[in-house]
């Protein structure tokens, strides 16, 4: 057995084991922390693979942003969790049956699945050996010019994320004084003092 | 392959160094500590007050948006990296490609900045 295959059983089963954890633990921030770890893994499957890009954004992105969102949304929940787990045997046999019927799909589709053979090749083909180019590249060559719709894609999609999330949450709050710059600039003495010539005796 | 292993053995003794370190912290206490425990001394010091509430209260959604924009410009910049690195061989139609992926991410920051999703009230 090398060292690389070491490396994976190590880290598959570190993966597996937080997996497991992250449905298991009591606590959810400590889910959360399980789920970074399981991240982590999978990010040194994918180094274990050649695919350094893929295991630098993983660690980028989801753990650096993706694992801080949960927890705040574990955090900002207020929800009493002992009081969540009370009706676990009540919701069993519902919980059971749908398990139950995931497992029967799982089984049909790995039980009709069939490769074809041209696939193989299309998947082989493009990727040149790694001593020539490096992962980065070989991922940067066929993005942006081969697979330029799902690039764009991408893009559209992370626009309507933004633009959904502003939709969803954004309310400004009312009788807020804001600072704003270009006025404060613009504003002339002109415009803001007045002087009056009172008469002795007589008042404004 | 192997070579790009071997250039990850550095992280490998890192991260060996760093478990061991962190589970000899945190197993000494157990064997090296006194120990004399007192509902006491985990009492609120003198003066200072009981917990009276819970830790778990709403935030502010807005701490989320906040959260949700980051994600959106991080996975943006991600984009850049491969094309930074190929920019040479892709020419022209490479170049513009990514020019058109940022005018529409810029449409939606635009958006957020009129919005005053970026402002705190």
């Amino acid at each position: 057995m090398t060292i690389a295959a070491l490396f994976f059983y190590l880290y598959a089963a570190v993966a597996c084991a937080s997996a497991f954890m992250v449905i298991a633990a009591r606590n959810p921030v400590h889910s959360v922390l399980f789920l970074i770890l399981t991240f982590v893994s999978a990010a040194a499957l994918f180094v274990l693979l050649g695919a350094e890009f893929l295991a630098m954004i993983l660690v980028v992105v989801y753990v650096g942003a993706v694992a801080v969102l949960f927890l705040f949304v574990v955090m900002m929940l207020d929800v009493d969790f002992a009081e969540l787990r009370q009706g676990f045997l009540q919701y069993l046999p519902v919980g059971a049956l749908v398990g139950v019927i995931f497992l029967v799909e799982l089984v049909l589709v790995l039980g009709t699945w069939a490769v074809a053979p041209e696939a193989m090749r299309a998947i082989q083909a493009p990727i040149p050996p790694l001593d020539q180019v490096s992962n980065t590249q070989a991922i940067g060559r066929v993005l942006y010019t081969t697979y330029v719709h799902y690039f764009q894609l991408a893009g559209v999609v992370l626009l309507v994320a933004m633009i959904g999330a502003i939709v969803l949450t954004l309310r400004h709050k009312e009788n807020v004084k804001r600072q704003d710059v270009g006025r404060q600039i613009a504003r002339t003495r002109a415009m803001s003092v007045e002087l009056k010539k009172v008469e002795p005796g007589q008042g404004i | 392959m192997t070579a790009l292993i071997q250039d990850y053995l550095p992280i490998v003794v890192f991260l060996a160094v760093a478990a061991a370190i962190g589970l000899a912290l945190m197993a000494a206490p157990f064997f090296v500590a006194y120990k004399a425990p007192d509902a006491e001394k985990l009492s609120a010091y003198e003066c200072g007050f009981n917990a009276f509430d819970d830790a778990r209260m709403k935030f502010d959604v807005r701490f989320y948006l906040v959260a949700i924009l980051f994600i959106i410009f991080d996975l943006e910049v991600a984009f850049l990296f491969p094309w930074a690195i190929t920019l040479g061989e892709l020419g022209t139609f490479g170049f513009w490609s990514m020019m058109v992926f940022l005018a529409v991410l810029t449409i939606g920051f635009i958006y957020e900045w009129r919005k005053g999703a970026l402002e705190w009230d």
